[in-house]
C-alpha cells in the first residue's frame, strides 16, 4: 500500500489532545504511522485544516423504508440527478439520495464511517444490499429491538439472559451493530391501533411496559459487552411537552454502569434529541426544552445524545414509529406509506417542510442548535440531522456554520416570519457560544466513535488507528470574513483518505475505496430454550422459514469486519 | 423586443430535451452563443446548435426575448421549461412539458402539444390552439404541487389528468377531456365547454370546475346542491351546483367547511 505524509496542516485531534497544532500525519499500509520514507506522497495542508475523518453516529441510509421514501418520492429526484462524472456512477435524490450518491456525498465533506440507525430483522438483507452499493464509507446497521416479541416476552419477566442471548443471535444472523430502540412498545401498540406515550403505557397483550423493556435492554446489552450502548429513540416523540417523557427515559439509566472493552462510558444514547426537547401544552404554546434535557444529561455521564438538527428543507420523515407517522400524515396532509414487520417492528414515512414561515419549525431549528451550544461536554453530544427526518445530511456543513458563527445564526433568526417566537420561546438569541474546531472535532470524530466503541480504531488521529483522514480548505489562523466560507470549506475537503486509500482529491472522488461491513460477533454460552423459542416462532408465526432469514455470504456482506465480543465467560 | 428564430434543420434520432430554449437563457446573447447552449439527445450532451438554425438575437432580458420556434418539433421537450418573462411561439406540434414550472410570459402553441405541459406552473399564460396531452397544469409524479397560478387555454381537446392537484390559476378547455380532471385539487378553475368523462374532482378538497357540455359518470363523492345563476366570460347562465368530494378531508373556513364546487350547464 502506499505511504502518505499530509504536511503542515493545523491538525485538531481530541484522541490525543491536539488542539490546532501545525503537525505532519503520516500514513502507512492502511494506518497512522509515526514517520514513513521519504518517497511518500506529499499532500500540503499548510493553512488547511486537519481531523480524522468523520463518525456518523445515526442516520437512515440503507434498508427497505429509505427505499420506499425513494420509490414514492419521485420528485425527490426531479432537479437533483448528477450524471457519471470520472470515477463517480450517476446519483439523485436530495432527502433520499441514491446508495452511490450517499457514499461520494458523506466522502467528499470528509465522512469516512456511518451507521444505518433502523434495521428491521427481517430484513436485513435488504438493508446489506443498500449497504455493500454504498461506496467508501464503513457502515454498520443497527438491528431495532424495543417492539420485538421475543424481547417483550423475555423482558416481562425479566429474564436478562435469554434476552442476551437472543441480541447475540440476532445480531450475527443480521450482521447487526448494535441494540437499536424505536418507540418501545409503542410501535407494537400501534398494531393494536394504539400506542405507549409514556414510560408506563402498557403495551397491549403483552402486559410490560417501555420502562421495563428499556432497562431490561440496558442490562442485556451490559451483560453482553456491546461496542455501543443501547441506542433510543424514546416515546412521545415530536409532541409538545414530550421532554418529561424523554427525562422519564433518562433516569432509566440512572445507577447503571457501562462493561466493554472497547473504552465505552455511556449505558444509553438518546437519539435525534431535538425532536424529544419540546416544552408547552399545544402547537401554539410550544417551546424548547433543551435547558432541562442538556442540564439532566451535562449531570448524568453515563448517557451521550445526538441532536436532529432541523436544516429548513423540504426532506422526507421515515422512522420505525409507525405511529408517529401516521400522527404526522394527520398534521400536513402529505402522503404516508406504513408497514408491519412481523413479530419484530413496522414503518412509516411522510415527506415533511421544515418552512422558516412557520413558527414551530423555526423553533426547532433553534432547539437543535441550543443543545449542542448547552451541551457542557462534546464528547457526549454528536451532531446529526437524523438524516433525512430533520433534514438531508448532505446540510452538515450548514448546521456547523450555524454552531461556529454567531453572525449566521443571527442572519438565519432575522430571515424567519415570526422572529419573535424563535426568541420568546427558546433561548438561541441570548447564546453567544461559538463551537471551536477543536469541539466540533469531539462532536463529529472523537466522541460518536467512542460511544461506538470504535474509539481506538477511527475517530482519531494516533499512530496505529485507521488512516481516515480529512482536510478541509479552512485556516483557522485567519478571521473568519464571512459565515459562508465555513459551508463552503466543510461542504467538500482538498483530500480524504479512508483506512489509508486518498478517496477525495479536492472535492472530487478519485477512488471508492475499501468499504467495510462493521458487525459484532457476540459470544455466549450455549441456550437452548432460546434456540427452541426462535425454532418455535419461525414454525408458529413467521411467514419465511428460519433457514432464509441470515444475511450471509459475499453477496450481502462482501468485506465484513466484525468487532468481537466474548460474553461466555459470565 | 428582440426575436430570436429557431429552424428545426436536423431532427434529431432520439428525443431533445431541450430545457434551454427559453427566453430566460436566451437573453443577452447572439445567435452564436445560443447556439452553444447545452441539450441532451438521450443521454449525449450536445448543443442546440447541432439540430435548430439561429437567426436574430435575444434582447437584454428575458422580458425582452421573444423566440419563434419554427419546423418539425415533435420530438422535441421542455420549449419554455421554468420562463419567467417574454414570448414564444411554437409553430408546430411539440412534445411533453412545455411551459413545465413556468412562473411569467406567454406561449402560444399552433399545433398540439403532448402531457405534462405546464406542470407546476405558477403563472403566465399558456395558449394551445390544438389539443393538448394527459396531466396539462398537474403536478410532477409523485408530487402535491400542481399548478399554482396563470392561465391556459385550449382551443381543442385535452386528455386525462387536467389540473391534478392544482391549486391556483384558471385552465380554460373550448373542447372535450378525458378522465380525472382536477383530482385531488386544493384550489383554481378549470372550465370545460365541451364533454367530459368520469372521476371529475375526485379526492378534490377545493376549487372550482364549471362543465358546458356532459359528464359521463357523475363523482360519487359530489353531491347536489340546488341550482346557481353563474357569469362565466361576461354571460350568465344556469348552473347545476354540486360540492364535493365528501369522501375527503376538508378545511374550514369562519367556521364553514369549504367544499370543492362541481357546476354543470343546465
Ligand atoms: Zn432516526
Amino acid at each position: 500500500m502506499s505511504e502518505y505524509i499530509i504536511k503542515n496542516g493545523n491538525v485538531f485531534d481530541p484522541v490525543q489532545g491536539i488542539k490546532g497544532d501545525k503537525k505532519d500525519i503520516a500514513i502507512k499500509d492502511g494506518k497512522i504511522v509515526d514517520k514513513v520514507g521519504s518517497g511518500a506522497k506529499v499532500i500540503d495542508a499548510s493553512g488547511k485544516t486537519v481531523m480524522a475523518g468523520a463518525v456518523e453516529i445515526h442516520a437512515h441510509i440503507a434498508g427497505p423504508k429509505v427505499n420506499l421514501g425513494r420509490i414514492y418520492r419521485p420528485e425527490d429526484k426531479l432537479f437533483s440527478c448528477t450524471p457519471t462524472k470520472g470515477m463517480e456512477r450517476m446519483g439523485g435524490g436530495a432527502s433520499i439520495p441514491t446508495t452511490f450518491k450517499t457514499g461520494y456525498e458523506y466522502a467528499k465533506m470528509g465522512y469516512t464511517t456511518a451507521m444505518e440507525a433502523a434495521m428491521p430483522p427481517m430484513f436485513a438483507k435488504h438493508v446489506h444490499e443498500e449497504i455493500r452499493d454504498t461506496p467508501i464509507i464503513d457502515e454498520g446497521a443497527f438491528p431495532v429491538f424495543g417492539n420485538n416479541w421475543f424481547v417483550l416476552e423475555y423482558l416481562k419477566n425479566h429474564e436478562i439472559e435469554n434476552t442476551a442471548a437472543y441480541i447475540a443471535w440476532m445480531l450475527r444472523v443480521t450482521k447487526g451493530y448494535a441494540v437499536k430502540v424505536v418507540n418501545p412498545g409503542g410501535t407494537e401498540a400501534w398494531a393494536w391501533g394504539l400506542n405507549c406515550l409514556s414510560v408506563n403505557d402498557p403495551v397491549p397483550y403483552f402486559d410490560i411496559t417501555p420502562a421495563e423493556i428499556v432497562k431490561g435492554l440496558i442490562e442485556a446489552n451490559e451483560y453482553l459487552g456491546l461496542p455501543h450502548s443501547m441506542h433510543i429513540h424514546p416515546n412521545n416523540l415530536g409532541n409538545p411537552g414530550c421532554y418529561q417523557t424523554t427525562l422519564d427515559t433518562l433516569r432509566l439509566a440512572e445507577g447503571m454502569k457501562a462493561n466493554n472493552k472497547f473504552g465505552r462510558e455511556s449505558v444509553m444514547h438518546l437519539t435525534h434529541s431535538q425532536f424529544h426537547a419540546y416544552k408547552g401544552t399545544n402547537w401554539g404554546d410550544f417551546e424548547s426544552g433543551a435547558k432541562e434535557i442538556t442540564d439532566y444529561v451535562n449531570k448524568n455521564k453515563n448517557i451521550t445524545i445526538d441532536t436532529g438538527n432541523v436544516t429548513l428543507d423540504e426532506t422526507t420523515t421515515m422512522t420505525a414509529d409507525g405511529p408517529f407517522e401516521h400522527h404526522l400524515t394527520g398534521l400536513n396532509n402529505l402522503k404516508w406509506a406504513n408497514c408491519d414487520v412481523e413479530l419484530e417492528t413496522a414503518a412509516g414515512v411522510v415527506p415533511y417542510i421544515y418552512s422558516p414561515n412557520i413558527s414551530v419549525c423555526a423553533i426547532q431549528w433553534a432547539i437543535g442548535l441550543e443543545i449542542p451550544l448547552m451541551m457542557k461536554d462534546p464528547m457526549r453530544c454528536y451532531i446529526t440531522t437524523d438524516h433525512p427526518n430533520a433534514g438531508p445530511f448532505t446540510r452538515y456543513p450548514r448546521v456547523i456554520k450555524w454552531l461556529m458563527s454567531t453572525k449566521a445564526r443571527e442572519t438565519q433568526i432575522n430571515a424567519f416570519k415570526h422572529k419573535d417566537k424563535v426568541l420568546s420561546q427558546t433561548s438561541i438569541g441570548s447564546l453567544d457560544k461559538e463551537l471551536s474546531l477543536y469541539e466540533l472535532a469531539q462532536m463529529t470524530r472523537a466522541g460518536p466513535a467512542k460511544s461506538l466503541g470504535l474509539g481506538g480504531m477511527c475517530g482519531g488521529l494516533k499512530p496505529g488507528m485507521d488512516a481516515d483522514v480529512a482536510v478541509y480548505n479552512f485556516n483557522p489562523d485567519k478571521p473568519v470574513a464571512d459565515p459562508e466560507d465555513i459551508e463552503k470549506a466543510f461542504s467538500r475537503c482538498a483530500a480524504v483518505f479512508k483506512s489509508g486509500v486518498q478517496v477525495v482529491s479536492n472535492g472530487e472522488i478519485v477512488s471508492t475505496g475499501n468499504k467495510r461491513t462493521l458487525w459484532v460477533n457476540a459470544k455466549v454460552n450455549d441456550n437452548p430454550q432460546v434456540m427452541r423459542d426462535i425454532n418455535e416462532k419461525f414454525l408458529k408465526y413467521y411467514s419465511i422459514t428460519q433457514a432464509n432469514y441470515e444475511a450471509l455470504g459475499h453477496h450481502f456482506v462482501p468485506n465484513p469486519y466484525a468487532l468481537e465480543v466474548d460474553a461466555t465467560h459470565v | 423586443m428582440e426575436t430570436v428564430t429557431i429552424t428545426m434543420k436536423n431532427l434529431p434520432a432520439l428525443y431533445l430535451e431541450a430545457d434551454t430554449i427559453t427566453p430566460d437563457s436566451f437573453a443577452g446573447k447572439t445567435a452564436a452563443q445560443i447556439a452553444e447552449l447545452p441539450v441532451y439527445e438521450g443521454n449525449v450532451a450536445t448543443t442546440l446548435g447541432k439540430y435548430f438554425e439561429i437567426n436574430g438575437g435575444a434582447g437584454a432580458t428575458a422580458a425582452d426575448t421573444k423566440i419563434i420556434v419554427k419546423g418539425d418539433v415533435r420530438k422535441v421537450k421542455y420549449l419554455g421549461f421554468k420562463m419567467s418573462a417574454g414570448e414564444m411561439v411554437i409553430e408546430g406540434s411539440t412534445d411533453l412539458y412545455v411551459g413545465a414550472w413556468m412562473t411569467g410570459g406567454k406561449i402560444l402553441a399552433k399545433g398540439n402539444v403532448e402531457g405534462f405541459a405546464a406542470t407546476a406552473m405558477k403563472g403566465g399564460e399558456l395558449t394551445i390552439e390544438g389539443n393538448a396531452g394527459n396531466y396539462l397544469g398537474a403536478a410532477y409524479r409523485g408530487d402535491w404541487r400542481g399548478m399554482s397560478g396563470g392561465k391556459i387555454l385550449v382551443k381543442g381537446n385535452a386528455g386525462s389528468d387536467v389540473g391534478m392537484y392544482m391549486t391556483g390559476g384558471e385552465i380554460v378547455i373550448n373542447g372535450n377531456v378525458d378522465v380525472h380532471l382536477m383530482t385531488h385539487a386544493e384550489g383554481g378553475k378549470t372550465i370545460v365547454k365541451g364533454n367530459t368523462q368520469s372521476k371529475l374532482g375526485g379526492q378534490m378538497v377545493d376549487g372550482t370546475i364549471i362543465i358546458y357540455g356532459s359528464i359521463e359518470t357523475m363523482t360519487p363523492g359530489f353531491k347536489p346542491n340546488g341550482e346557481v345563476e353563474l357569469e362565466v366570460d361576461g354571460v350568465k347562465g344556469k348552473f347545476a351546483h354540486f360540492i364535493g368530494d365528501m369522501g375527503e378531508r376538508h378545511k374550514k373556513k369562519k367556521g364553514a367547511v369549504v367544499y370543492a364546487n362541481l357546476y354543470k350547464k343546465i
